[in-house]
């Protein structure tokens, strides 16, 4: 186990630095934020002063090794268009992603699972196709036309819900939260219910799947032979066999949801970390977007552990030991 | 316990449509203010949230003429002397009364704004001699050089609280850190509102960046007190959204609705709409100098932007009433010069850019292309309104012409370090004037550059003209109103006459709101809460 998290441990670091140099690289192949920052009318003079500051007169790699070393200190530099810590911004947007991913994957878990079974334990049936049917759809609609429907629907022709913005917040242990207030709950039920129906859909077809196929095995078929009950045999036998991709598409989503619901953050006008993102991209941020980043990468390297000590304990055919998998 | 409250909530208030109209107003903004610090960046979303809280010494109407603001009154020795009456029973937001020794520490601050990006303000700043408070009502600012559009730019410094940091005497003297003896307040500073002290119709209440920027009324404002308690703004940078939220009762007012969406508005009686021409001009910026130049193409190998008679005929050759009808919808006026008919410095009555394909034609023969030429046009694709849709039309009125135009558009990230770099042949360009005069369009782009001067700046097609060089530097020094117009109006006929800049059109700008409200548009672009009143 401490090999394997020490190997784990060298892996990620390697990720990270070869993520940093992709990424401060590209950024800087896109164009000179200086250009979009000063509007042209000021002086050559303020303009080479401002320059001077941010350090964009160094040649790129030397920007880059001053970039990294700071980073080793714990700085992630400052932002461009704000004047603050990158990390300060991110950190500040961090809390409202969390909150919408967090409530769209119970949201997706809660509901797909449960149908997932349904579809799966009796393929051939009318309710099973019409769920079947309903995945392609919530796979394939495409997530901003989604967003305006809601918005149209429950916003502007029902008027049940706020059509965008996070709504009042309450501060738990320092952070602040809208999952603990109704006017909160209001503002992300929208939001939260794009993110989710196409994890939803995905949820379905891949627990239906696991379903219909584990329904054939042996030990299912033994289970039946020894008389147990039906409900036992998918509850305790079926059910946890499948849930093993189940977790692992969990994870990803999970990660690439907090670090990338850039659209869905778009649309509803939430002040989360995908918004963040694609502003800062747009107004070549570079220090936002490089320990943007960094952070979502170090995000991924920290679910897939997670969820690798999960297989371990669903399936105890697993070990986690230090030599390649 | 929470689904007793969901349920208490979806059985009382969350079925009503949005709560009884009271005295707060929510504004729904396209870009959100990137500071509170007003000297933080020179942008007009920031520059409008600061009018808010913080007041210069004077003060621009919706139409951007100038009033008095903090000063009452200010006149011109003729040369670089200025002298503001400043005005008495002022007092910031935090109780401090209002004097000549916040106007020299607000000066001293934008010099030492070490966060600021490109020193903002420091430009106007930079160029004072001296500046001198003779008594606590009065300043007089020396310029080094005869500036007369001084009143104009302090209308965008907002004066800052003495009190906000220590300090001893204060005085002008920027090498002795002006008597400030605490540290300079940095960007960062601000956006908790502890240093956010003004003196304006609002006081900042709070600013979670990304989510909501909140104000509260002024009871201490010096002048009329605003309807609105409370004004929350809330940044939806999405068009549909926006106005979806407006239909849906979340806002009361929104800026930019797109303008294909009006039709929608105009049906509705509970929303109204104002459309309000902008000093916002976009135009086609030529390379007139250089040969070859990158994106044109021509059979005997020159650059045919170099013949005015080409240039002439591609103005000749857009139909810009049809632009702006089918492409703008209505929401922008054709332009025959670089600002708004009417405003200061302008030409009184400049003649229609008419639309004549066949004199295009007969033009582009006499100056030997009978046959047209390969041009590719360069432009941004999010930057002004429809940018790309206009190009596109352009490209098609100039192909009918015989010149084979085609469309290179890009995101304004890329786009603006390239045109920097002169990579264009024919560049989109768009121009807002700030001072709400001519000369902001006239020295920045078609003048020589001159750094010392801060002129010629984005004269990126190499436009040269000596008699012109000698009418813009004599207009901008010249401190008679009278003669300045006529030295102005000779410039902006000149580049006119060159054609090296095609005006197309002055954007408009479109604010949407409830019907219970009147809403005055400002030609400059900012979006105020002052501007919303409640309707009679």
């Amino acid at each position: 186990m401490t090999a394997y998290v020490l190997q784990r441990l060298i892996q990620s670091v390697l990720v990270l630095l070869a993520v940093s140099v992709v990424v401060f690289f590209a950024v800087y192949g896109i164009g000179d934020p200086i250009e979009l920052l000063v509007p042209p009318q000021v002086s050559a003079a303020e303009r080479a002063a401002l320059v001077r500051r941010l350090g964009l007169d160094l040649p790129v790699w030397q920007q880059y090794f001053t970039f990294m070393g700071n980073a080793l200190k714990g700085d992630l530099g400052r932002s461009f268009v704000h004047g603050v810590p990158a990390i300060e911004l991110i950190l500040a947007r961090l809390p409202a992603t969390f909150e919408l991913v967090l409530l769209a994957m119970s949201l997706a878990a809660a509901v797909g699972v449960p149908l997932g079974l349904l579809a799966g334990l009796d393929p051939e049936s009318r309710p099973a196709r019409l769920i079947m049917g309903g995945t392609v759809l919530g796979y394939s609609l495409p997530s901003f036309w989604k967003g305006m429907m809601l918005i149209l629907l429950f916003g502007v022709a029902l008027g049940w819900l706020p059509t965008a913005g996070r709504g009042e917040m309450v501060s738990v242990l320092g952070f602040q939260t809208s999952l603990l207030t109704v006017d909160g709950l209001r503002h992300l039920l929208l939001p939260a219910l794009n993110l989710a129906i196409p994890n939803m859909a995905l949820m379905i077809r891949l627990v239906a799947a696991g379903t219909t196929e584990a329904m054939t095995q042996d030990y299912v078929k033994y289970a039946r032979a020894k008389g147990v009950r039906r409900k036992r045999i998918v509850g305790r036998h079926v059910l946890r066999n499948i849930l093993i991709p189940v977790v692992t598409v969990v994870g990803i989503e999970f990660g690439s949801l907090v670090a990338f619901s850039t659209i869905t953050e778009t649309v509803f006008a939430w002040p989360g970390m995908g918004k963040l993102l694609i502003d800062s991209i747009y107004h070549l941020d570079r220090p936002v977007v490089v320990a943007y980043v960094l952070l979502a990468t170090l995000l991924f390297v920290l679910v897939n552990f997670l969820v690798d000590i999960l297989y371990a304990a669903l399936d105890p055919r697993v070990k986690l030991t230090g030599e390649m998998a | 316990m929470r689904s007793r409250i969901m349920f208490a909530c979806v059985a009382s208030t969350c079925l009503l449509a949005a709560p009884a109209w009271a005295q707060s107003l929510r504004v729904a903004l396209s870009s959100e203010p990137t500071a509170i610090d007003p000297h933080y960046h020179d942008l007009s979303p920031n520059n409008a949230l600061a009018l808010h809280i913080f007041e210069g010494l004077t003060k621009q109407d919706e139409k951007q003429k100038l009033h008095p603001g903090l000063a009452t009154s200010w006149e011109n020795d003729g040369k670089n002397k200025w002298t503001f009456k400043l005005r008495q029973g002022v007092t910031f937001s935090n109780g401090k009364p209002f004097s000549a020794d916040d106007v020299v520490f607000t000066f001293c601050r934008t010099l030492k704004n070490e966060t600021a990006i490109a020193g903002s303000f420091a430009d106007i700043t930079g160029a004072f001699a001296s500046v001198e408070a003779p008594d606590p009502q009065t300043i007089v600012i020396t310029t080094k050089s005869p500036d007369p559009l001084l009143p104009n730019f302090l209308a965008s410094v907002g004066i800052l609280s003495s009190s906000i940091i220590p300090h001893d005497k204060l005085s002008f003297d920027v090498a002795k850190n002006c008597g400030v003896t605490g540290a300079w307040p940095v960007v960062g500073d601000f956006n908790d509102g502890k240093l956010a002290i003004g003196t304006g119709p609002y006081k900042f209440k709070s600013y979670t960046r990304g989510s909501s920027i909140e104000l509260e009324r002024n009871a201490s404002y010096w002048g009329q007190a605003e309807p609105w308690e409370s004004v929350r703004f809330l940044p939806v940078p999405n068009a549909g959204p926006r106005l979806a939220g407006l239909l849906a009762g979340d806002y009361d007012v929104i800026e930019n609705p797109a303008a294909r969406d009006l039709g929608r508005l105009k049906d509705d009686k509970r929303f109204g709409y104002v459309v309000t021409p902008s000093t916002r001009v976009i135009y086609f910026q030529l390379d007139v100098a250089r040969e070859p130049s990158p994106f044109v193409k021509a059979e005997n190998g020159k650059n045919p932007l170099k013949d005015e008679r080409v240039r002439k005929a591609l103005s000749l050759a857009i139909d810009r009433d049809a632009i702006v009808k089918r492409i703008m919808d209505g929401a922008a006026e054709p332009a025959y010069q670089f600002l708004p008919t009417g405003m200061f410095g302008t030409l009184p009555n400049p003649p229609a850019l008419r639309y004549d394909p066949a004199a295009a034609k007969k033009l582009l023969s006499e100056a030997g292309y009978p046959n047209g030429f390969q041009l590719t046009l360069a432009t941004t694709n999010d930057r002004y309104i429809n940018d790309s849709q206009i190009t596109q039309a352009v490209a098609q009125y100039l192909t009918q012409v015989g010149i084979r135009a085609e469309v290179d558009a890009m995101t304004r990230a890329v786009y603006f370090p390239r045109r920097s770099k002169k990579e264009f042949s024919v560049a989109l360009g768009g121009w807002g004037s700030t001072s709400g005069e001519a000369s902001s369009f006239l020295r920045q782009w078609p003048a020589t550059p001159d750094e010392a001067q801060t002129i010629g700046g984005s004269n990126y097609g190499g436009y040269l003209d000596p008699d012109y060089d000698k009418l813009i530097r004599a207009a901008i020094s010249t401190l008679d109103d009278a003669k300045r117009s006529e030295l102005l109006q000779q410039a902006g006929a000149k580049v006119l006459e060159s054609n090296a800049f095609i005006p197309l059109h002055f954007e408009s700008t479109v604010w949407a709101y409830k019907a219970n409200l009147n809403y005055v548009g400002r030609s400059d672009q900012f979006t105020m809460a002052m501007s919303v009143k409640p309707a009679k």
